[in-house]
């Protein structure tokens, strides 16, 4: 479903020309929940980006959901975009819309008959726990919310794959646990998700499958692990 | 639907900036159509002038009227031609007696020669037209000399021309620069809302969808501004007429209109290339 393979990503402006990522395989199946981690500049961003297709790789290949970096036309990546949820550390919400606002605005601007813009959005809303906030600017609400908020809106098209790139990171612990929750409900009603983070805690607290990179490299890729000890035994 | 909708929020959303950018548009292109009104004039004074082009062959002393006759016939079926009169003696004399009323005691008998005067169609008045129509008529025997103010005529074209050649050189200048002028306020649009853009490309939306609200309000702007500097030239005529007395032309309906395509033609350039840069970049 996502397939990177041997994939380096060179910034051509980068001090140095140094690699971003260097000779990266690894895949995504359907359904499957994958932490990023790794230290600041490790990487995985730029995993996220190529996921996403905001940026190409400098050589090898990432295919998701049938598109792949080699041939895909510029035109054809909003299609690509429809079928993937993404979320940000800093909410990425417009503050002169409503929650239900903001959540519309994924649909509206996908060409969604405007007649089923209200279900799909109050659907969305219930789904992250913010139905009564509605009709609350983000100014109004608290950073969880906020998050919900755009949680909502990375749903609302029933993505099947949920990138989140440090989701958590300006979030205080209660609100943390409340979005790693929502990420566990939709990754157990089958949403593959790849979230990218710093809080080796909530790494810790779940046996979901952890890829760690460092300098552009994948250092650890836990789904490999009881192979190596299989061999090892 | 949507993107009408959207464009004309950004006008509510920052109307300050959309009266900027109006004005503008609408001051480069009042800049444009005060010289396309000078043009306009100086082209109207040229076609009375040209109206007064005129070949005169003169016929020598003693060819029977009915050759001449003959002759006129001729020449009026040149496809250049409009009319042919033919002038005689004594009609030359009462033209010269009339044209120069002063020294009319001074003309006596007909010393004048006769004359054919030839008048040629609009779009045929330019030097090298009169100069083969006059080889033509040269080619009569019984025509002594053809007269038809051949530098005079020349001079005239020359100004034309480069009338013409400044208008269109100081037009593109102007639109250029309304371009331009657009461009960075649709550019400052696409700024402000750099963010929502960003947040529309995230979720899908392809680049047609983003671009059109901006096509749609830089269109839009470029009309206003269109019509803005039509009141404007029109003004600018009035008061000219009043303080110089002079008859100055306005243009007609269909260059009016053009001048408002024209300005949503700029609009819609500027805009489409601002948002396309933009587009590019992120």
């Amino acid at each position: 479903m996502v397939r990177f393979q041997k994939v380096t990503k060179i910034y051509p402006r980068a001090a140095g020309g140094a690699a971003a990522l260097r000779d990266v395989t690894f895949g995504v199946a359907k359904g499957e929940f994958v932490f990023l981690t790794g230290p600041s500049g490790a990487g995985k961003s730029t995993i996220l980006k190529l996921l996403y297709m905001d940026e190409r790789p400098s050589s090898g290949e990432v295919r998701v959901s049938g598109f792949s970096s080699r041939d895909v036309k510029r035109r054809e990546i909003p299609e690509l975009r429809r079928k993937l949820g993404i979320i940000f550390q800093d909410f990425q919400l417009l503050e002169d819309r409503t929650a239900e606002g903001n959540v519309a605005f994924a649909l509206e601007v996908i060409g969604t008959p405007k007649s089923a813009i209200p279900n799909k959005v109050s659907r969305a809303l219930t789904q992250v726990g913010l139905a009564s906030k509605a009709r609350a600017y983000p100014g109004e609400l608290s950073g969880g919310e906020q998050q919900r908020v755009a949680f909502a809106r990375a749903l609302v098209n029933d993505p099947f794959v949920l990138i989140a790139d440090e989701p958590t990171g300006n979030l205080d612990e209660r609100a943390t646990r409340g979005i790693f929750q929502l990420l566990r409900e939709v990754n157990a009603a089958g949403t593959a998700v790849l979230m990218a983070t710093h809080n080796l805690e909530l790494v810790r607290s779940s046996d979901y499958r952890c890829i760690e990179l460092n300098h552009g490299e994948i250092v650890f890729d836990s789904a490999e692990v009881p192979a190596i000890s299989v061999e090892m035994d | 639907m949507v993107s009408i909708q959207t464009a004309l929020a950004a006008f509510k959303r920052s109307p300050l900036l959309s009266a900027l950018s109006i004005t503008t548009i609408a001051f480069s292109l009042f800049a444009f159509g005060l010289f396309g009104l000078v043009a306009l004039n100086i082209r109207d004074a040229l076609q009375r002038v040209e109206e007064r082009v005129e070949i005169r062959a003169f016929v020598a002393d003693g060819t029977p009227i009915e050759q001449i006759t003959a002759a006129s016939d001729e020449i009026a079926k040149y496809p250049e031609v409009l009319k042919v009169e033919i002038v005689t003696q004594d009609q030359a004399l009462a033209r010269a007696r009339k044209e120069l009323g002063e020294f009319s005691d001074v003309f006596d008998g007909q010393f004048l020669p006769s004359s054919l005067d030839v008048k040629l169609k609009a779009g045929f008045r330019d030097p090298k037209t009169v100069r083969k129509v006059v080889d033509r008529v040269k080619g009569y025997d019984f025509v002594d000399d053809v007269r038809y103010g051949e530098e005079w005529i020349a001079q005239l074209y020359r100004l034309r021309n480069i009338a013409g050649a400044a208008g269109i050189a100081l037009g593109l200048a102007f639109a250029a620069v309304a371009i331009i002028i657009i461009g960075a306020t649709i550019r400052m649009a696409v700024l402000a809302r750099s963010r929502e853009i960003s947040i529309m490309r995230l979720v899908g939306a392809t680049d047609g969808f983003i671009r059109r609200p901006f096509l749609i309000e830089g269109s839009i702007k470029g009309v206003l501004g269109g019509l803005l500097a039509l009141v404007l030239t029109y003004l600018a005529m009035r008061v000219l007429d009043q303080y110089l007395h002079f008859q100055t032309a306005f243009f007609d309906r269909r260059l009016a209109t053009l001048g408002v395509v024209f300005g949503a033609l700029m609009g819609l350039l500027g805009s489409a290339v601002s948002v396309g840069r933009h587009l590019r970049r992120v």
